[in-house]
């Protein structure tokens, strides 16, 4: 299976395991019933999700392995995906405005019938974002990368080209910002 | 015909193709860099019908982003809204009783079948074969009348609801659709005999075009563009979704990677979506159309959901992060053509002008899907 083996060497990334265990405990103790959910979430809204790799049901979240760290690690999680043979799905952003951060999420699935779909967080700071291209490993993602830096502002570093794609060329805003007057 | 080139470099001009050209099937611009008839370097400009659909999934209830997603892909729109359906339905745990899964696979698979028939006829005028697109639109109109007559529109449909469907189907619909079947596969024997063979149509395509799977990979494409590179990736077998799996059918692949290939592919699908529309004829249950117990209000519960399916154009993906609001916190809309048309640039290089405006036909480009 290959959910085990990239499971394996995504968790070796993560040299102190302490904090990872009890995130993924909380997290299935929260999957219990939706009210619980509900309250807890409510609680700690404000408090950013610490890194971590958490197994996700595929049934209820459509997706199997959620991953989350630091820009500086993206390209080393990156490089196990490629060599799995995963493709790119897709590259987008998250506001969290009330953590004062914006989240890249990375999607990864198989063409293979060994169903198991990655998804890659990382967190940067809101005032001034920046996180390191993937372009080089994928090229696909040169196009999600663009689209991101015109909708939440998020700088890819050493991206070939990143100039607007959907927005026009000359724009300067970033329309899925929370804080966005049109 | 093809072949590498010698290139000069200095020698070369700048060639504007679109944003209004026939061959780019909407508002697509594609700035190349010539040198000759053969393409130096191309540069894909997009954005012309943006239109910012994901912030306004943002800024409405989930019921009211419904009819935006058949605004996405006029051509395969049912494909579309069955995902945002099914999105919000793991997302907020709703049942959908089994009849509604089966009509809604009958008209997805419906709906393939119009898709490609439009794509089959105008990648044929694209290469200067004008009467196989009059023969496809009348198989078209077809299912477009029979679609209409459930549905309540002709291309923008907003027929299913989160948990179930806005209207039953009548046994006019089902007695049409059984009609259907046999007169459709009696025209696809017809447009083998008249498109497939045609040597200037060979001449055209094969061998031309190629898209290795590893090219797919790298750039994520799906759909018939991967499995004419040899990839067997169908979301509704990798991945099963509403009642797919209930279903015996056969998922086309051709590994020679060119542009024949990826024709051969959609050719044969529109055979694979016949057979699911008869069985689920066949199979069709009695009983509701929409659960009994529904919320009135859909919130789902904070998270992060995802969904894919399979449209006419390949796996096209929903990410709802929800807050528990009535809102979502963030609708992205993972478009299929999106990733199969940021391959050209490279793909088209070396190549002659003509023979990378037939891959672009190859690759089904619907561009209000691309923009968003």
């Amino acid at each position: 299976m290959i959910k085990d083996t990239v499971l394996q060497s995504l968790r070796e990334l993560f040299p102190d395991p302490e904090p990872v265990v009890e995130e993924a405990a909380a997290e299935s103790a929260e999957g219990d019933t939706a009210e619980d959910d509900k309250k807890k979430a409510a609680k700690k809204k404000v408090e950013p999700r610490v890194n971590g790799v958490i197994e996700r049901d595929h049934a209820q979240y459509g997706y199997d392995i959620d991953v989350q760290l630091d820009p500086g690690e993206l390209l080393a999680a990156v490089m196990i995906l490629d060599k799995a043979g995963f493709f790119l799905e897709c590259v987008t952003g998250v506001d969290w405005i009330k953590e004062e951060q914006l989240e890249a999420v990375y999607d990864f699935s198989r063409y293979d019938f060994d169903l198991c779909r990655v998804v890659v967080r990382t967190r940067t700071s809101r005032s001034e974002p920046k996180v390191p291209t993937i372009s080089k490993i994928y090229p696909g993602a040169a196009w999600h990368e663009r689209e991101t830096h015109d909708f939440f502002g998020i700088k890819f570093d050493g991206h070939p080209h990143l100039v607007p794609l959907l927005l026009p060329e000359d724009a300067d805003f970033h329309p899925l910002l929370k804080d966005f007057k049109p | 015909m093809s072949g590498p080139i010698h290139i000069q470099p200095g020698e070369t001009f700048t060639l504007n193709v679109g944003p209004q050209h026939p061959a780019t099937h909407g508002v697509l611009r594609v700035k190349m860099e010539m040198d000759g008839e053969y393409i130096v370097k191309a540069e894909t400009v997009l954005g012309y019908i943006h239109r910012m659909h994901e912030l306004m999934g943002e800024n409405r209830t989930y019921p009211q982003v419904l009819p935006n997603l058949s605004r996405l892909d006029y051509l395969g729109a049912l494909g579309y809204t069955h995902g945002h359906v099914l999105a919000v339905e793991r997302a907020a745990g709703i049942e959908v009783p089994e009849r509604a899964e089966y009509i809604r696979a009958i008209t997805v698979e419906l709906n393939r079948v119009a898709s490609h028939l439009f794509w089959f006829g105008a990648f044929v005028m694209d290469l200067g074969g004008f009467t196989p697109l009059m023969y496809a639109i009348e198989d078209r109109e077809y299912i477009l009348d029979m679609l209409e007559a459930v549905t309540g529109s002709r291309l923008t449909y907003c027929y299913y609801r989160f948990g179930g469907l806005y209207n039953d189907i009548d046994d006019e619909f089902i007695d049409r659709a059984r009609a259907f079947i046999p007169r459709m596969r009696k025209s696809l024997k017809k447009y083998d005999a008249l498109v497939t063979g045609n040597i200037i149509f060979r001449k055209r395509l094969e061998g031309i075009g190629p898209i290795s799977a590893e090219m797919c990979r790298k750039y994520g494409a799906t759909g018939p563009v991967a499995r004419g590179a040899g990839i067997n990736f169908d979301v509704r077998k990798n991945e099963p979704y509403s009642v797919y799996p209930e279903f015996d059918f056969d998922v086309p692949v051709y590994d020679e990677c060119d542009s024949l290939a990826r024709y051969k592919v959609r050719m044969d699908e529109m055979e694979q979506s016949l057979r699911i529309i008869e069985q689920g004829l066949d199979k069709l249950p009695d009983g509701p159309i929409m659960p009994k117990k529904k919320p009135k209000l859909i919130k789902p519960p904070a998270g992060d959901y995802y969904q894919a399916v399979e449209t006419a154009r390949g796996s096209f993906g929903i990410r709802i992060v929800s807050d528990g609001t009535k809102n979502a916190y963030r609708f992205k809309l993972r478009s299929p053509t999106y990733s199969n048309m940021s391959l050209f640039d490279e793909a088209c290089e070396g190549m002659m002008i003509m023979d990378a405006l037939a891959m672009m036909g190859s690759l089904d480009l619907v561009i209000p899907e691309i923009d968003r």
